[in-house]
């Protein structure tokens, strides 16, 4: 690795029998990323439950659980580094009722490769795992037709499924689709090109994922800081200091750009850009830092600095998709809390418009909300929020909800 | 923006000095463990990029086996003094002398004990939220952790109900006698904390380093020769040229052979290092697949 290598995030889809876990045991494998200690590991359990070759999907199992089940229950990071990226790998799995930590994995996440069995094609979950990356916006997606080896490395098959698979992404708006086929068993065209697909012409999967383009995947123009922490040091030195400290989620600062801060409206001036190892003078997403600015203007946690160029919407009403992820139902006469950016609020469901079948797309009128439902409802919350839509945003566009009762995280939101 | 690059340290740096100021804003009593090993060492850095220049709005904590390497011990007060940070050392001592801790074998290891100083010490200070240096890829166990991680009245960790985690909007909230570990490096590797290191250019404990050190050989590891550890009837102490890739308890730290006595020379061998840092020197997380795991649901870290 040098001094320019990137980080990379990006999730997997598909079911254990799409061969994910094989997948990513062959990606981790053949990059060298492997340990002895971990693939002996591996082989004599291999060897324990009789198979005549390394599982290699066994390097994804986490806990002693999953292990006594064979199914993985939660959402496992992977890391390994080539010369040009470091990776995190989120391994969610593909069973049924887990919408929930596809979500969760998918929301931090740079691509998401979407397995196919190229014997079955494309199915219902298929369809599902798209849906659910285009409402999170993942920015980049790419479509691994696996197991070519099954189907004699047919290009006809290949081309076939790309074709259905690309009509159904354009549906939902999606056009940043690329499909590569490979086989994780054999390791074609994963790290290696393989000897057997040779009609194909474009780029290995590892080749994809160290090359795709992620410098604009948060938004490089609307500048948003949420005020994490005030910064008052009250030393002889630093008397008068006084430190907005936070993480620039969105746009460039200078020194001397007029802010705005939101909800009050009131705006200064950036006098300083502040970090330990010294003063900045422009500074961008995804960095934390600390700004002063020339007013003293009440400030405190909460508050978002802009610019007037492009501003935020402050608003105590807002329509979202919402993805529930508790055992316990939405029940819309509690009041739950958000936490949007650095503010936490009360709020209420307002209306429940209506909620998506993920396998169908169809949409049902006045639902119940359970577990792994994805609805468009109307939030009411009891002090402004300064947001953005997410699909402009993913920072100020994303919420959580929060059950007061049990403290537990219950509803990931997308701000519409 | 293409000019300029945002190299992935920089990325891991941003993520946690961003947890680290959300940590400080709400949780009402946090504290940052400190060890004087390299990752603690890494958070200390981060603390400072997180907060300076004021002072860290939290205390370090050690939680004292005394089983220790002197050298550590020298590095944490010496870090903690130069930054003028208050530092509490509570030791697995106190607890065996209040009975507590009840020691069957004295020249064993004393990690699996750890966790009961550590609920005693988050009791003592009614601490709601502990942050640690501990990384995903350290384990198996870990890598399906939180990075703000719930533990429950007894300090136990539920794999199997863990809150969602989504984007990096964290939850913060616990009832009264609960409290949050956070993991602010957790999505660091072993060779993220070495360039990190190099890059910083920050002062760890010599052991990390190559040095000549008297060691046995039991069964696969390497054992250094201490007060606590002495030849057994029949076992040869060798001098080897070594360095420690984890730093915990001295009865069961083992050390690799190794000549790199800088950090560039270990970044290129951790690069191409064919064993994990815990499977070459961790003999207390060998025992099972899941010895990890069975530790961290009782408290430990």
């Amino acid at each position: 690795m040098s001094d320019t290598t990137q980080l990379l995030r990006f999730i997997t889809a598909g079911s254990v029998d799409d061969g994910k876990s094989t997948l990513i045991g062959r990606l981790l494998h053949d990059s060298k990323s492997i340990f002895e200690d971990q693939f002996s590991a591996i082989a004599r359990t291999s060897e324990k439950r009789g198979m005549a070759a390394v599982d290699l999907s066994l390097l994804t199992d986490g806990l002693q659980a999953e292990r006594e089940q064979g199914i993985t229950i939660d959402v496992a990071y992977r890391y390994f580094a080539t010369p040009k990226r470091k990776f995190i790998i989120g391994d969610t799995p593909g069973h049924e009722q887990y919408t929930r930590n596809m979500v969760t994995a998918a929301s931090t996440a740079n691509l998401v490769v979407i397995l196919i069995d190229a014997r079955r094609g494309v199915l219902v979950q298929t369809r599902r795992h798209t849906y659910l990356a285009s409402l999170v916006g993942i920015p980049h997606i790419v479509l691994a037709v696996n197991k070519m080896d099954m189907v004699d490395y047919s290009e006809a098959r290949f081309d076939e499924i790309c074709t259905e698979y690309l009509a159904f992404a354009a549906q939902l708006g999606l056009h940043n689709v690329t499909c590569v086929p490979l086989s994780a068993l054999v390791g074609d065209m994963l790290v290696d090109r393989g000897e057997n697909l040779n009609w194909y012409q474009g780029p290995t999967l590892m080749e994809l994922l160290e090359n795709v383009e992620i410098d604009h995947d948060v938004n490089t123009t609307d500048f948003r800081f949420p005020v994490q922490w005030v910064c008052r040091p009250q030393t002889e030195e630093y008397h008068d200091f006084r430190g907005f400290m936070g993480r620039i989620e969105a746009g460039e600062v200078s020194v001397g750009d007029e802010i705005t801060v939101m909800p009050s409206g009131r705006t200064s001036h950036v006098k300083q850009i502040v970090t330990l190892d010294g003063e900045l003078q422009t500074a961008f997403a995804p960095q934390s830092v600390a700004i002063t600015l020339t007013d003293e203007i009440d400030i405190s946690r909460g508050d978002m600095f802009v610019k007037a160029d492009y501003l935020p919407t402050v608003t105590r009403e807002f329509d979202a998709m919402l993805c529930w992820l508790s055992e316990t139902p939405l029940d819309k006469q509690r009041k739950y809390l958000v936490k949007h950016t650095t503010r936490t609020a009360k709020c209420l469901f307002s209306s429940i418009d209506y909620r998506v079948d993920v396998n169908t797309l169809e949409q049902h009128a006045n639902p119940t909300v359970n577990m792994n439902d994805i609805a468009h409802v109307r939030l009411k919350v009891q002090q402004p929020l300064v947001v953005d839509a997410y699909k402009r945003n993913r920072a100020s566009g994303s919420f959580i909800v929060i059950d007061e009762a049990t403290n537990n995280t219950v509803a990931a939101g997308m701000i519409a | 923006m293409s000019n300029r690059i945002f190299t992935h340290l920089d990325s891991l740096e941003s993520e946690s000095i961003h947890i680290m100021r959300e940590v400080a804003a709400e949780c009402k009593n946090p504290a940052l463990l400190f060890s004087g090993g390299k990752d603690s060492i890494v958070m200390l850095r981060l603390a400072e990029k997180a907060f300076r220049p004021a002072k860290f709005p939290f205390p370090l904590v050690h939680i004292d086996t005394e089983h220790n390497f002197p050298e550590v011990i020298a590095t944490r007060d010496k870090l903690a003094a130069d930054l003028g940070e208050r530092l509490i050392v509570r030791s697995l001592e106190d607890s065996i002398r209040r009975g507590t801790i009840v020691i069957k074998n004295p020249d064993l290891p004393r990690n699996p004990y750890q966790s009961v100083t550590l609920l005693e010490t988050i009791a003592e200070f009614d601490f709601d939220a502990c942050m640690g240096g501990a990384r995903r890829d350290e384990e198996k166990a870990r890598a399906k952790e939180r990075i703000f991680s719930f533990r429950d009245e007894f300090g136990q960790w539920d794999p199997k109900n863990q809150r969602p985690e989504l984007w990096d909007i964290y939850n913060t909230r616990v009832h009264p006698g609960e409290n949050i570990r956070v993991f602010p490096i957790s999505n660091w590797t072993e060779l993220d904390i070495w360039q990190y290191i190099g890059r910083e250019k920050l002062h760890i404990p010599s052991i990390y380093y190559a040095h000549e050190r008297e060691v046995i050989r039991r069964g696969n590891s390497v054992i250094p020769v201490s007060d606590l550890v002495q030849p057994k009837p029949g076992e040869k102490v060798e001098v080897l040229s070594v360095r420690f890739r984890t730093v915990g308890d001295v009865t069961c730290t083992a050390p690799v052979e190794s000549t790199a006595s800088n950090v560039e020379e270990i970044i290129a061998e951790t690069a191409t290092t064919r064993i994990t840092e815990r499977g070459a020197t961790r003999m207390d997380d060998q025992t099972s697949d899941a010895s990890m795991e069975l530790r961290k649901k009782e408290g430990y870290f």
